[in-house]
């Protein structure tokens, strides 16, 4: 005997107990919740599947399911093209190309509270971006206070924000493109745009799969990019909220409605636990051919 | 060979214009937050007539801005310790030691691993006010203390390590823990950095949580602070760009200091996230 019949079980209590005392019984905690009426100050009947007949008919809800939808089909594009060409220009080794793979990860780093902040200062009605656009001859654009405006500024800090990320993990993919592909291509003629979709682009399936995975999850659970640009309002009337911004202005506070917050929460849960089962099975398919 | 030249500079020009792009926006806000008072900041001037860093004093003036920057710091280093060494042990006791109930614990990590925090807010809000531990930074550090994805990182670290050194520590009559802290943690340092680092930023970024469980300003960490400054401050930018720069100098300086270990982990989270 190597060890103790307990020892294992020492070694693992800590884990186990934050774990399933702060994600696994708060999130069987939400299932039950979302089928009683209890408020935040506790309490609460069963009240059946009444919070999820209200969400059907509240267009609040619809307006922020929409948004956090309409996010994700933004974000993801430029999220799995952009960074493949910069890693693309990356790649090579150039003098001082250090410099530039550090400089590009930057933003990966600040904080998405100090990248929301500089950017609500660029995109300001009297900001440097207006400036720009004055210059330009252009009139200016109410980028924060339009709420159409308002959700594509946001998807715009979010790509910002994504392309240094994205950037290392294709770095990492391109690595392993065989060379004697490229080699082959080159000398049956074909141009760098036609070896980019002929001969990178396919090899790369795998990845290109895996971050428009990445992103669309993470696109759809944004918060901080359109609660900092909107400084806390979710834009005019509220009409850019998100769906977990809805959750915890619905959910929060000594008048927060936990009941319906946690059917809210059901619902954000199935639509991720969807999409990360549907990238599942295109990475499957992917590997069967 | 002339075409050659032609790419390399095509291939600057790109370099320069994402360089631009990407470290821009930090060096504006640098550039605001060092503006003097008579200076018209919504001018596009990225050199100040006039650089002060009076504004970094003035901004703790109207919030606590260094003691959000303590609580942050607080938090984040205890995350990084209970990080490392919980997960480290959770992860050595799935790797390497046998028991009944193995895979049950590995299908709780596992399982908390697809839970996504937004999902569970609310309710872990409840949890924390059972707990009575509300508006405190405790409630702050607890959800993340031990991360389910650490835990499975380092069981793969642990599992990739060679099982005869171990074997020879057993027939010296090493216990479990021995085994633990002399030959396999010292083993797994290269995780343990990836694991310390990606805990510290994430803690030192985390914005959703703390805006949830704290309610008093004194406690507030460094992300809510800022938030809370540019609600109330937002006449004056340069206080504002202050507080960001001092916001995002630490985590750069850690970045340079730790650059590969940084691309690892970006590798490492992508592969098994």
């Amino acid at each position: 005997m190597t060890h103790r019949p307990y020892t294992p079980w020492l070694f693992l209590a800590p884990g186990l107990a934050i774990c399933s005392l702060f994600v696994i019984f708060p999130f069987l905690n939400m299932i039950v919740l979302a089928f009683t009426d209890a408020s935040a100050l506790g309490g609460g009947q069963f009240t059946g599947v009444d919070n999820f007949v209200r969400m059907v008919q509240d267009p609040k809800f619809w307006a922020a399911a929409r948004n956090s939808g309409l996010y994700m089909v933004g974000v993801v594009p430029p999220l799995v093209l952009l960074p493949l060409l910069i890693a693309m220009l990356v790649q090579k080794v150039v003098p001082g190309i250090g410099i530039f793979r550090t400089a590009f990860f930057t933003p990966v780093i600040a904080s998405t509270v100090v990248v929301g902040l500089i950017w609500t200062w660029l995109l300001d009605s009297r900001g440097l971006v207006n400036n720009v656009v004055e210059a330009l001859g252009g009139t200016r654009i109410g980028f924060l206070t339009d709420s159409t405006l308002l959700l594509i500024s946001s998807m715009v800090v979010t790509v910002w924000r994504g392309l240094g990320y994205y950037m290392v993990i294709y770095l990492a993919a391109l690595a392993n493109v065989p060379k004697d592909l490229h080699e082959a291509a080159m000398v049956d003629g074909a141009g760098p745009v036609r070896r980019f979709w002929s001969v990178t682009v396919p090899s790369l399936r795998p990845t290109m799969v895996l971050v428009g995975a990445l992103s669309a999850v993470n696109g759809f659970r944004v918060f901080s990019e359109i609660y900092l640009l909107s400084g806390g309002s979710g834009g005019p009337g509220g009409a850019s909220t998100t769906l977990v911004m809805l959750i915890q202005s619905v959910g929060r506070g000594l008048t927060g409605e936990v009941g319906y917050a946690s059917a809210l929460s059901v619902v954000l849960f199935v639509i991720l636990l969807g999409l990360l089962l549907v990238t599942l099975k295109l990475n499957r398919r992917e590997d069967q051919l | 060979m002339k075409r050659a030249h032609v790419y390399l500079a095509l291939r600057y020009l790109g370099l320069l214009a994402v360089l631009a792009i990407s470290i821009g926006p930090f060096l504006w806000q640098f550039a605001t937050s060092i503006k003097g008072p008579n200076e018209d900041v919504f001018v596009p001037d990225f050199i100040p007539d006039d650089p002060t860093f009076g504004n970094y004093a003035a901004v703790a003036d109207v919030v606590p801005v260094w003691n959000f920057a303590l609580n942050s710091l607080g938090v984040a280093s205890v995350n990084v310790i209970t990080n490392c060494l919980g997960a480290a042990m959770a992860g050595y006791a799935l790797a390497r030691l046998k028991f009944r109930g193995r895979r049950f614990a590995a299908v709780v990590f596992a399982s908390s691993i697809l839970v996504p925090f937004e999902a569970i807010m609310i309710s872990l809000f409840l949890v924390m006010r059972g707990f009575g531990l509300t508006n405190t930074l405790t409630a702050v550090v607890l959800p993340g203390a031990i991360a389910a994805l650490n835990v499975l990182l380092l069981r793969n670290a642990f599992l990739a390590l060679p099982a005869e050194v171990e074997e020879a520590a057993i027939i010296d009559g090493a216990n479990a823990w021995q085994r633990f802290t002399r030959l396999a943690l010292p083993s797994v340092k290269g995780t343990l950095v990836v694991v310390a680092l990606f805990s510290f930023m994430f803690s030192w970024d985390d914005f959703l949580w703390p805006l949830i469980v704290l309610s008093d300003q004194e406690k507030y960490t460094l992300t809510i602070g800022l938030a809370y400054l540019q609600g109330t401050f937002v006449q004056n930018q340069r206080l504002v760009a202050a507080g960001t720069i001092i916001a995002v100098v630490p985590l750069i300086l850690l970045f340079l200091l730790l650059q590969k270990h940084f691309f690892r982990g970006v590798g490492e989270g992508a592969i098994k996230g």
